[in-house]
């Protein structure tokens, strides 16, 4: 096919009284790298430092659906609305629904998506917002909540939304418990390319 | 600057031209402004061949009356700008006019003191500095990244849009050459353990961006970039290394990367669970959406454009596929009654913009004006009603439905098929 196509570009510049104009590697040589290595590559490089487990420990601070990751500590929906009304009141508004930025308290119905994302409604995982919160929140301070305020807020947007009762006490092995009402909603992806729109 | 040579825009948008200065174009709209820089240029008033022209400079500039810019929506830390495509020629998008969408900010970081921690399922957890990362084999290729949000202003029946740019509308999208080492290269260095099937990548910015990916794509063609159109990867794009994922949503292809964890189930990070997922009809939602499907958008003429004559004008777009490449670009000039292949301008690279031409006779009566790619998997572009019969009308993301422009009788160029929808 390449040549082929060569073969017309010189056929082009032939009918245009060109036929000496040269014709450029680009022409000839693929225009897309494979995705592998070169065949010569040694089994390993040793570019790079061993990882040590304390350096491990300082980053990976991620929760998993299961609860894998939590760190101990806990927190109580009371302590929680004390977190909430000192870290969180100024951007979701005093019962997580007046904003100015995403609110978090809802059971609201179906209709309402997607500008309603809520917790009570859309959230699969509990354990979802102990990875967000410990990274991302405050949104000026981030990283700063210890875990036992980030167990407590949770407790309280949790029981803002109904999910557990006043005197819930969050920790790494009530949170991953939570029943949430999302958990069912979500399906993978079955979009595939081809003729069907999906 | 020749005023005849300029093209004539329609009352929302003017030029002017004043002694010594070309002042600011502005071009308004209901939803957006953008300001172009006024800036200080010599009198054009000698013959630039009867006197030495500038020397030669460290670093160039563009000419003083080309300002393209970025569209700069909203000043919060968590925010997007938008790539001015009817500004640009071919496929690349300049690093400086790539779009941008941070969560929480660019961070500083200094290049010499960032690390890559890979750890998890692996045999060797291991810590990469820039400096190791450069020395593997690197490898280069020309992509989009498309913010999966991209487009979703013009799905809302009861609130299509008329006066949208290209820009203001599908703006979420940019090509650059991405250069970098594979991040297979970088998985065999530390060893997949058995049973591993995701990857975590998760970013150094205040969000700590943290997105979950099928092992499938990260040994695929999924890179480690730390190279733009020949230079360092932009701050805003993720210096000094982001993750490349060819064809995918932009939000997965995480900037800033500074670890990544090898494991047995997604993490259901916040973006992957609460933010990017498309609500379905009947109450479900999908997860996981990665691929960013068959798209064309005509980027000239639009609004604000306005023919100022009937006649041969040259209906130009860009066209793109997450699954490979463009097989085809179908363009309508009569409201989507007819369609003739529009001319593809090569090279024709797969998970790559490509740019399409169609030649047309314009006959000074109103119509509208289409276009639909078609992509190697035989996918073809559908219109926005397939779309809403497919998932409903409250969906978000992913909404690649076919975009229609308005042609008046005057020329005037404004966006979407109207009562024909």
């Amino acid at each position: 096919m390449k040549r082929l196509s060569v073969l017309m570009v010189s056929v082009l510049f032939s009918g245009c009284g060109q036929a000496d104009l040269p014709v450029t590697t680009s022409d000839v040589l693929p225009t897309e790298v494979a995705d592998r290595l070169p065949p010569s590559s040694p089994q390993t490089f040793g570019f790079g430092g061993e990882a040590t487990d304390e350096r491990i420990a300082m980053w990976d601070i991620d929760v998993k659906p299961d609860g894998e990751g939590l760190p101990s500590g806990s927190g109580t929906v009371a302590q929680g609305k004390l977190v909430y009304e000192t870290q969180c009141i100024a951007c979701h508004g005093a019962t997580g629904t007046e904003g100015p930025f995403d609110r978090l308290v809802g059971t609201g119905p179906w209709e309402e998506w997607p500008s309603a994302r809520v917790v009570g409604a859309y959230w699969p995982y509990a354990t979802t917002l102990f990875g967000y919160i410990v990274k991302a929140m405050p949104q000026l301070t981030p990283g700063t909540l210890t875990a036992d305020q980030t167990y407590a807020v949770i407790a309280y947007i949790l029981n803002m939304n109904g999910l557990v009762a006043d005197d819930a006490v969050m920790d790494a092995a009530t949170l991953p418990a939570v029943e949430m009402p999302g958990r069912d909603r979500f399906v993978p992806d079955d979009r595939k390319g081809g003729p069907e729109v999906r | 600057m020749d005023k005849k040579a300029s093209p004539p825009l329609s009352r929302r948008a003017w030029i002017t031209t004043t002694s010594g200065v070309i002042a600011a174009g502005l071009i308004k709209t209901q939803a957006d402004a953008v300001e172009v820089v006024a800036q200080e240029v010599p009198t054009p008033a000698q013959d630039p061949t009867k006197v030495p022209g500038r020397l030669t400079s460290e670093l160039g500039q563009r000419a003083p009356a080309e300002q393209p810019r970025r569209l700069v929506r909203s000043p919060n830390l968590s925010s997007s700008s938008r790539t001015p495509l009817q500004d640009l020629y071919g496929i690349i998008t300049p690093a400086d006019l790539h779009f941008e969408r941070h969560h929480a900010g660019i961070p500083n970081i200094v290049q010499e003191e960032h690390e890559l921690l890979v750890h998890g399922m692996v045999e060797r957890p291991m810590v990469f500095k820039m400096a190791d990362l450069k020395r593997y084999p690197q490898t280069s290729r020309i992509r989009f990244v498309e913010c999966s949000g991209n487009g979703g202003g013009a799905y809302n029946r009861d609130r299509m849009p008329t006066e949208a740019t290209p820009q203001s509308l599908d703006g979420l999208l940019s090509t650059s050459e991405w250069t970098g080492v594979l991040l297979s290269t970088i998985l065999r260095e530390v060893g997949i353990r058995n049973g591993a099937s995701w990857i975590l990548a998760e970013g150094s910015d205040a969000a700590v961006m943290s997105r979950s990916v099928p092992l499938e794509k990260a040994m695929d063609d999924a890179m480690l970039a730390y190279g733009q159109n020949g230079e360092a990867i932009r701050p805003e794009q993720g210096y000094p290394v982001r993750l490349l994922l060819p064809g995918w949503e932009g939000n997965a292809q995480v900037k800033w990367l500074r670890r990544i964890e090898v494991t047995d189930r997604p993490t259901m990070t916040r973006e992957e669970t609460s933010k990017y997922t498309d609500p379905l009809k009947g109450g479900r939602a999908r997860q996981f959406s990665f691929v960013m499907d068959a798209k064309s958008l005509i980027t000239f003429p639009a609004f604000p454009y306005q023919l100022p004559d009937r006649g041969w004008w040259e209906i130009k777009g860009l066209a793109w596929s997450g699954r490979g490449k463009i097989t085809r670009v179908d363009v309508s000039t009569d409201g989507g009654s007819s369609w003739i292949p529009a001319e593809l301008q090569g090279p024709i690279l797969s998970k790559s913009t490509v740019r399409f031409r169609h030649l047309w006779d314009w006959d000074g009566r109103e119509t509208h004006i289409l276009s639909r790619a078609v992509d190697e998997t035989g996918y073809v572009q559908p219109t926005v009603h397939q779309l809403w019969d497919a998932r409903g009308e409250r969906t978000s993301y992913h909404q690649n439905h076919q975009r229609a422009w308005k042609v008046a009788s005057d020329g005037a160029v404004t966006f979407g098929l109207g009562d024909l929808v």
